[in-house]
This record gives structure tokens, sequence and C-alpha cells, in this order.
């Protein structure tokens, strides 16, 4: 029988109120928009904002945009540095490392400056440049979590006798990738997908620094004019990230295991 | 124009020459369709993560006519930017520290301290949740609960009669900015830790035990020892994952505390300071300290890999 030790226990119970607190006091700091009594009002405020469903869908759109080329752009990569060039892995590692030293500030500076109307290639001179821009931009900041969950993935599967298997049936290189490989890792990808989601939501320095109507940029504008109304955007964030989070634990279960052990 | 989003499909077809070539396309087409597969990749990092950073430091040394100059770096040193540089600094250096111990002693207690299997579930999960849970909504979460008219805040005053603004304590400066910073810093910790912990085998405190040492013995000579190049890592992970952080700080303060990437936030958005080039060569030293947090994990962890063996 496990009965826990007290130190244990008293860091456990220290480290829950740190944790619970903000979100308790958040809950009921949105809840007293009336004063004396409990309403859902602000919550309803919100909601019913037109510019919060806009911004969320537009967030949300971004944010399925840039899952897509980032697992277009991971997925072949990591398939083909576990199968035929090992000796890439560590060029391409550190390139996926890349985004957790370099601050995203810089990079969106970086993208500013380099992307602009006076340059080679002009993304910031359109809205639809700018959207692929930014759709680029959170393809960067989701990139290690994307990479390493589709490399886990892989691990977790035969990717030599799988290739090899559907080569022998004829099968060419994209006809693997998409109807042999992927399907086995489809898990793997719905994780980095919904992390990728997770992270990009309510991402607000490099949307509101090429000036997109993002979910983030909506949020600070609501903090710096409402009282209550930031805090049930921050309940309904929460709740968000939670769900993303949750939906990988639970794809986590179906995770097919084909690997030799 | 943008092949990091056309080529994989395009590519993905031009190596498909299934009927033709016969012997003379096969090892080509191998080498074709490997280079296709990592190509994008390639072009996408050099393009969005190599090129961008590079093109700033070719800025820093660039003044307004385009000759070349070290006005910019030498501007670095003016006070109000050399204080933001240290004010981040000193955040996020504090939060990492403070985020890596706390977060140290709480995976400490779900793994090795005989809590209810229940716990450590449900710890990981919220761990995975409040590690992504940052920026704007995060410093809402904070006004709420200890802004000036926040529910602890008040609850506080009103019952304890302990007015934590007239003790020192101000959500909108450096104590404030770091006790928020701790609420992603220490779940983060956590994760990264665990598996190393876990790696912590049960017979080595046994083994310990048994020879006669005490628990705080066999941390001091085992435990730290074996954690202490992932404790590192994650210090610097840390580092630079609160030195970058704009969002929360904006929407705390607006610009009023004055931390580096707020600074740079206000000249890339309104030329604040006046200079292109300054900004440049702020972005530049950004990047070398983050840089430099990662090159001391990287000493300090191959020194103690040798020693470990």
């Amino acid at each position: 029988m496990r009965r826990g030790k007290p130190w244990a226990w008293l860091v456990f119970v220290l480290g829950a109120l740190y944790f619970m607190l903000p979100l308790v006091a958040t809950i009921q700091f949105a809840l007293s928009i009336r004063r004396g009594t409990y309403s859902l009002d602000a919550f309803t405020n919100v909601l019913y904002d037109a510019h919060f469903q806009e911004s969320f869908v537009y967030s949300f759109i971004i944010g399925l945009c840039a899952i897509v080329v980032g697992v277009l752009i991971v997925a072949p990569a990591a398939y083909f540095v576990r199968l035929r060039l090992p000796r890439l892995r560590p060029i391409i590692e550190f390139l996926t490392l890349l985004p957790l030293v370099i601050p995203a500030i810089v990079l969106v500076f970086g993208y500013i400056r380099l992307y602009n109307t006076s340059s080679f290639i002009n993304l910031t001179g359109s809205a639809l440049g700018t959207d692929i821009l930014l759709t680029f931009a959170y393809v960067a900041l989701a990139l290690p979590y994307m990479y390493r969950a589709v490399d886990t993935g892989l691990r977790t599967i035969d990717v030599q006798t799988l290739t090899e298997a559907a080569n022998i049936l004829g099968a060419n290189t994209p006809t693997i990738l998409f109807k042999v490989i992927f399907p086995n890792i489809i898990v793997a990808l719905l994780s980095g997908a919904f992390l990728t989601l997770a992270i990009v939501i309510g991402e607000f320095t490099i949307a509101s620094l090429l000036n997109r109507p993002a979910f983030g940029v909506y949020m600070q504008n609501v903090g710096a004019n409402r009282a209550y109304e930031p805090a049930a955007l921050a309940i309904i964030s929460f709740i968000f990230t939670w769900v993303a989070m949750g939906m990988i634990q639970l794809l986590a279960r179906f995770a097919p295991k084909t690997a030799p052990s | 124009m943008f092949p990091s989003s056309n080529e994989p499909l395009t590519g993905a077809t031009n190596v498909a020459p299934v009927g033709r070539g016969g012997w003379i396309g096969r090892l080509p087409r191998l080498r074709l369709g490997e280079v296709l597969g990592v190509a994008p990749f390639i072009i996408f990092a050099v393009m969005f993560l190599v090129l961008p950073p590079f093109y700033l430091f070719g800025l820093a040394f660039t003044d307004k006519a385009g000759q070349f100059t070290l006005q910019n770096i030498v501007d670095l040193g003016q006070p109000l930017i050399v204080s933001a540089f240290w004010i981040s600094i000193l955040i996020s250096a504090a939060s990492a520290l403070i985020g890596a111990v706390v977060g140290l002693f709480i995976a400490l207690a779900v793994i090795r301290g005989n809590l209810p299997g229940w716990i450590r579930a449900v710890v990981t999960t919220f761990s995975g949740v409040a590690s992504n849970f940052a920026g704007i909504p995060l410093a809402f979460a904070f006004i709420s609960t200890v802004g000036r008219l926040g529910i602890l805040t008040i609850l506080l005053r009103t019952v304890f009669h302990i007015d934590i603004y007239r003790s020192g304590f101000n959500l909108f400066t450096f104590s404030g900015l770091t006790l928020i910073y701790c609420y992603f810093q220490i779940p983060l910790t956590i994760l990264l830790i665990t598996p190393a912990i876990d790696g912590l085998k049960r017979e080595w405190s046994e083994a310990a035990e048994t020879l006669g040492a005490k628990p705080w013995q066999f941390w001091t000579y085992v435990g730290i020892p074996v954690l202490w190049p992932n404790l590192l890592g994650t210090l610097s992970l840390l580092f630079a994952n609160a030195f970058g952080a704009v969002a929360t700080a904006y929407a705390l303060t607006g610009t009023s505390i004055n931390i580096i990437t707020l600074q740079l936030y206000a000249q890339i958005r309104g030329d604040a300071l006046q200079n292109p080039g300054l900004g440049a060569a702020i972005a530049l030293a950004m990047v070398a300290i983050a840089a430099f947090a990662n090159v001391i994990y990287l000493i300090v962890r191959t020194r103690a890999e040798r020693w470990l063996k």
C-alpha cells in the first residue's frame, strides 16, 4: 500500500496551491462582472462578440494550414533520415532546435526585413502573402514539437520492413509515404497537430507584428479595454489548451506498434 | 516562390518514374527521392530559421546609408538598453532557477515520494497543459488573481489585513513577472526532468542505503550528479524560454516594464529607437545571449558525461 512520504505530500500540496489558485481566482473574477452576484455575462459577452469569433476562426485556419505545411515538410524528412540518411540526423535535429534558441520576436523581425515589399520575395505586401508568412512562422514555432512527435512515431513502427514490403508490391515513394507510413504514424502526426494548435491559437507576438487579426491580438485588445472579459478569455484559452493536450493523451492509447522488439 | 509548400507534392510526383528508367534510373532515382524528400525541410529551415537571423546580423553592422558601421553595436551600451538586457537576464535566470528547482522537487515528490498513482497521471497531464498556457491569457489569469484588484489581493487585505502591494510585491515589475513565468517554467521542468528521474534506478538508492548512506548522501553523491546534465539542459532551455517571451509582459504592462523583448517590440512596431540598425543589433545580442546559455550547457554536459563514464 502506498501511503506517501510526508515531504512528498507537502511539496505536492504547495505545488497544487500555486497552480490551482490562479485558475480558481480567474474563474471567480470572470463570474463577478455583476456586483454582488455571480453571472456568466463575461463569458457570453466574449463568446457573442463578432471579433472573438472572427479572430478565433482566423487563428484556427492559420493553425490548420501550419499543421498541413508542417507535416508535409517534417514527415518526409524524418522518414528519409530514419530510412536512408542517418548521417543527416544531427543537422536536421540541430535545425529543429533553432526555434527554441532564437526568440520568436527575432525571427519575425528577420521575416519583416527579409520578405518585405522591396525584397526579392515579397510576402508582406499583400494580406494573402502575410497570411502565408504567418503560416510559415507558425510552422517554425511548432517545428521542434512536430519533428519530435513524428520521429517518435517513426521509432515505434518498422519503417524498413514496411518500405521494403511496399516496394516489392510496386509502390513508389509518394505512395509509400501517403498510404503506408502516414497511416501508421497517424497518432504521432495528430499529436504534433494538436500541439501545434495549442501553441499557435493564442500566439500574439508574430501575429501582432505582422498586423494580422489573430486571436492573440484580439485578446490583447480586450485586455487593454475591459475588466472582466479578459478573465473569461483566460479560462476559455485554458480549456482549449486542455482539450488539445487531452486529445494527445487520448490518441496515445490508440498508437499502433509494429516495431520489432 | 514557396518551395516549402509546393515541393513535397510536385516533387513527390516527379520521383515516381516506376515504368521508366530501368537499370539506368535506379541509383539516381533513389538519390532523387531522398533529395526531394529532405529538400523542402532544408529549404524551409534555411529560409525561415537560418537566413532571417543572419540578415539581421548584416543589418546590425550597416548604417542608414548602407555602409559598414560598428555604431549600432556601440549604441547597445546606452543605459536604457543595457538596463533592459539586465532586467531580462535577471527575470529569465530567476524564473529558470526557481522553475527548475521547484519543478525538480515536485517531480521527485510525485515519482519517488510513494504518492498514489493517480497523482502522477494528473501532474503529467496538467504539466502538458500549463507549459503551453502562456502568453496573453496567462497574464490575464494573474491580473485576476494578484493584480491590484485581484481576488487573492483583496482576500488577503480584507480577511488577513496583509497588503501585498504595500509590502513590496508588484505584479507589474520583476517579482511579478518572475512569479508568472514560473507558471509555465515549473511544468516544463517536470516534463523535461521526469524521464531522467525515471532513469534513477531504485537499486541505486537501495545499494546506497545498504552501504549505510543517508538519503542526503545518496542525493549529493549519486542522484544529483546523475541528473545534473539534464538539469542544466532544462535550465538553459527555461532561460531561453523566458528570455524570448513577449506576450505575457506586454499584456501585463503595456511597455512600462523595461525588458529587452518589449524594447525590440516597440522598435519593430514603430521605430521607437529611431534606428533600425540598433533594433538589429539588439536582436543579434539576444540570439548571442540565448546561444551562450546553450553553449554553457553543452560544455558542462560533455564534462559531466566524461566524468560519469
